[in-house]
């Protein structure tokens, strides 16, 4: 039963030797800090790599997700691969792991008590909502051992603070960034907003598209009671990446996370999205849009947690495949035996463009209360030929309404954002990916 | 709750709303046994059967491999439920049978053979209407009658030992074709102590007008039911096989593990209904097949209503151009029990389709799951899949789960997959309360509207089984 020749270095570059060589170069860190690092290396050491049997790793090609080769330590120089424009100037950039350039926010926001820091700075300041935020929900989509990893090896990462009763109309936009052949980045957002609090944030991601890297990222988003957050990933990571992404939100009494992810990169991209409805009244939006081409493969599993009666949650995630391309989506929606009222929705859709292209559907329902209203549906097929034929028929051209259709099966999703200027810097950005 | 009960006996959880009376259609018979290949599986227990039924070497040879099959395959529980592991293998008997031959007329069949098939509910004269009647008892089917039109037709009916027997340049071909031994671990334990079963063929361009029936039944304590059926329609021709389960109620659980293997040459249709009511302490675990051919067609539709533990996942291999393959599926699970069921469409051939319709129903803290798989290869145009899945909740400790599996490769075909959970409308009970009927009566009424649609693709007299048996299930379900 030996599958350790498959994968002879599950810890790959990422020894005790090189944990505790990281460790050494940050002094001063809280020791709480160190403690929890140290369990969490001492649990990525320990947690077998994912196997055949592993259910949440079902259709995903284990073995191409390998560590071996990436490098623990990086003295690449920390310059931004690209430059980033989106919506005004990033209020945080990361490169490689460390702060290389910060936007200070308005006064106004400092003075209302608003924080856009880096975690580094957030464990001098605010280590009681570190301890109780980062990284705090159980993993339950597959990636523990990544998970523990992400946690040993995290060097900084984005941390927003929103109090109580403080709206911001303007996204927040952080850039997190690899450059350098086989580095190693572990990016992280963290984003409290507190009662009846708003805030829209954007994660960059960017790596230069030369080289190949490991992107180890998470992110924790918690929505207070009456909160709302909208929360953009934006992954476009260099075309030979391995990339993994593990998403965690929570969401309080009668709040509201909407969270879009754009996956337009990496050579193999998982994304791991985990939302809890906590408190009656709580409401998830999960989007998705995904462009699959070359021989790539994106892997999405996501978790619909009902824990509370009358919350909802509404799962939209749409896959363009292209070329080779292969997608996974696993998606689960839990109600507990207490969440009766549960208003609970999961959809899934994929566009073939190619003959050669794969789409794996798992769409999955766990209900445990009866009084429930709970749907899901997956599809899976080509342009209709009658819709081309209608839009030629009106006198555009067969490549022009192929277009016009692909953009539309996109719209569906971006025509949930409410911000419309970050709809179109999105749609431009989708758009530009298919000239 | 299934998979937390290590008792055998499931739970008598009185529900506050729904008090099910556990007891109805429980009954069972003293029987002797001539042949008993006592508990536990070893090499021995299968030298015993294969001598008991006087096989030919190559089937010794083929449970002989199987066995070893069995022991090498680990239990499904990474993806199954726990529950499983309940499952003592030493404690159950492999081989039991009355040493009887099979019956050719009505009258031959011992009188309390007869009252479980009253107990069933089918009336004297519609028995000796029905087609074929396959019944099996135990391990060896204790009464067999083909009525003359279809054995004139040439179509060969007849149990597995001796089907194997005297027509092997039929059966040989396609025996263990469909479910390869090693498919998973029942269907190589089917594999290694198979007894009983339907082996039907029906030749070129015959159309069975009636449909073929079978009925199985568990009638011995620990007593574990291995039945092998393989139905060979050949080009164009046309069969309807009803295979209905009731089992009487023991203490200790009992397991049966059938396979079923169906083969639609060229243009053929094979129809195949199941109505399953084994008793609640029985492990149900059945692996069910067909191999569609060119414009052939298979049907099936499963009914579960009893066992503990049902796993069952009807599939059909979509072989030759333009093959339709199709699973009906109503499952309802009450306290104690566990209905994971669904279906498995492996397209392999261009513009074919496919269609899942899957029904279930869980009541107190019954739990039904719907676990399915639409898979379409490469370079495949035209192929079409639909999927729908609907569970009905009666309580607020019910539960239900869905797990489905789709692959599609190439931009040529076409899937889709939808699924809904709800709950019997309060206002519904409430209008029937109105009108005179008790809460009781309202729900049977409920959950008979909701799978109404399914049920009337049942033959007449299945159709009507099946609703007396939700009625039953739902009888006194309102305290």
């Amino acid at each position: 039963m030996s599958t350790l020749t498959e994968h002879s270095t599950p810890v790959g570059p990422f020894t005790l030797d090189a944990f505790n060589h990281a460790l050494d170069a940050h002094k001063s860190l809280p020791t709480w800090w160190i403690a929890r690092k140290k369990d969490a290396y001492a649990k990525f050491a320990s947690l077998p790599y994912p196997t055949d049997t592993d259910e949440s790793w079902r259709f995903s090609n284990r073995s191409t997700f390998k560590l071996d080769g990436f490098s623990a330590s990086n003295t690449h120089p920390k310059a931004l691969a690209n430059k980033i424009e989106l919506l005004g100037k990033p209020a945080l950039t990361f490169v490689n792991n460390e702060l290389v350039a910060s936007n200070p926010l308005d006064q106004s926001l400092i003075n209302s008590g608003v924080i856009v820091s880096t975690i580094k700075e957030a464990l001098k300041s605010h280590p009681e909502v570190l301890k109780a935020h980062f990284m705090a929900q159980t993993q339950r989509l597959g990636s523990e051992k990544f998970a523990s990893l992400h946690t040993a090896f995290i060097e900084d990462g984005a941390f927003i603070y929103i109090p109580k009763g403080v709206e911001i109309k303007q996204p927040i936009t952080i850039v997190h960034s690899a450059n350098g052949d086989l580095v190693s980045i572990f990016p992280h957002t963290l984003i409290v907003a507190e009662d009846n609090s708003q805030v829209s944030v954007i994660d960059y991601f960017v790596s230069d598209s030369k080289s190949k890297h490991f992107c180890c990222g998470a992110n924790d988003l918690y929505a207070g009671h009456g909160s709302k957050i909208t929360y953009v990933g934006l992954q476009n990571w260099s075309n030979h990446d391995l990339c993994l992404q593990m998403n965690s939100t929570v969401v309080r009494r009668d709040a509201r996370a909407q969270s879009l992810n754009l996956h337009l990169g990496g050579h193999q991209a998982r994304h791991e999205s985990l939302s809890q409805l906590q408190a009656p009244g709580a409401f998830s939006e999960m989007l998705a849009l995904t462009i699959a081409s070359g021989e790539r493969e994106f892997d999405q599993r996501t978790l619909q947690i009902h824990q509370a009666p009358n919350t909802k949650s509404d799962l939209l995630y749409k896959n363009v495949l292209q070329d080779k391309a292969r997608t996974i989506f696993s998606g689960l929606i839990v109600v507990d035996q207490d969440a009766q009222k549960t208003d609970a929705y999961q959809s899934n859709r994929n566009l073939m463009l190619s003959d050669s292209a794969e789409a794996n559907s798992l769409p999955g329902l766990e209900i445990q209360a009866n009084d429930v209203r709970c749907t899901h549906g997956a599809t899976t097929a080509r342009i209709d030929p009658e819709e081309l034929f209608y839009l030629q028929t009106r006198g555009i051209p067969e490549v022009k309404a192929h277009e016009l259709l692909v953009f539309g099966f996109f719209e569906e999703v971006l025509n949930r954002l409410e911000d419309e200027d970050l709809h179109a810097a999105l749609r431009s950005i989708i758009q530009s990916k298919f000239k | 709750m299934a998979d937390k009960s290590t008792t055998s006996e499931p739970e008598q959880t009185e529900n506050p709303v729904l008090g099910i009376d556990q007891s109805a259609g429980n009954f069972s018979y003293n029987v002797d046994y001539e042949f008993d290949a006592g508990t536990g599986l070893s090499e021995k227990t299968i030298d015993y059967i294969s001598a008991a039924k006087k096989e030919d070497p190559w089937i010794k040879e083929f449970r002989l491999k199987a066995l070893k099959v069995f022991e090498s395959k680990p239990m499904p529980t990474h993806w199954a439920t726990k529950d499983l592991e309940n499952i003592d293998f030493n404690k159950i008997r492999y081989y039991l049978a009355s040493g009887q031959k099979p019956k050719r007329t009505w009258d031959e069949v011992p009188d309390d053979i007869k009252r479980t098939f009253e107990r069933l509910g089918i009336p004297e004269q519609e028995r000796k209407f029905l087609a074929g009647v396959e019944a099996q008892f135990d391990s060896e089917a204790a009464y067999s009658n083909v009525k003359e039109a279809v054995a004139k037709q040439g179509v060969i009916f007849m149990n597995s030992s001796e089907a194997l027997r005297e027509h092997p340049e039929i059966f040989k071909k396609w025996f263990g074709k469909v479910i390869p031994t090693g498919d998973n671990k029942f269907s190589a334990l089917n594999s290694a102590v198979f007894s009983g079963g339907s082996f039907i063929y029906i030749p070129k361009g015959v159309k069975v007008s009636h449909p073929l029936q079978a009925y199985f039944r568990i009638n011995a304590e620990n007593f574990g039911q291995f039945e092998r059926t393989l139905i060979i329609a050949d080009e164009g021709s046309e069969v309807t096989y009803m295979e209905g389960c009731t089992a009487p109620k023991f203490s200790t659980s009992t397991l049966h593990s059938a396979v079923v293997e169906l083969v639609a040459l060229k243009g053929a249709k094979i129809q195949y209904i199941t109505v399953q009511n084994w008793a609640a302490n029985v492990y149900n675990l059945v692996t069910k097949r067909g191999i569609a051919h060119e414009e052939a067609e298979i049907k099936w539709i499963d009914c579960n209503i009893g066992s503990r533990l049902t796993m069952k996942y009807p599939g059909v291999v979509l072989k030759g151009r333009k093959a339709r393959g199709e699973v009906i599926s109503i499952a309802l699970a009450n306290d104690g029990q566990h209905q994971d069921t669904g279906a498995k469409m492996i397209h392999a051939a261009d513009e074919t389709t496919s269609n899942i319709i899957a029904k279930s129903i869980s009541v107190g803290h019954g739990r039904s799951t719907y676990r399915g798989m639409v898979h379409m290869p490469k370079h495949l145009k035209g192929c079409k899949n639909n999927t729908e899945c609907d569970a009905l909740l009666i309580n607020t400790n019910s539960r239900t789960d869905t797990y489905p599996s789709i692959t599609v490769r190439g931009a040529e075909n076409k899937v889709q997959h939808e699924a809904s959970v709800s709950k019997v409308s309060e206002e519904q009970i409430f209008y029937m309360r109105q009108r005179g009927l008790t809460e009781g009566q309202a729900m049977s009424l409920s959950v008979n509207g909701f799978i109404n649609d399914l049920a009337s693709q049942f033959p007449m007299e299945y159709s009507v089984e099946l609703k007396r048996l939700i009625d039953l299930e739902m009888e006194g379900s309102v305290g």
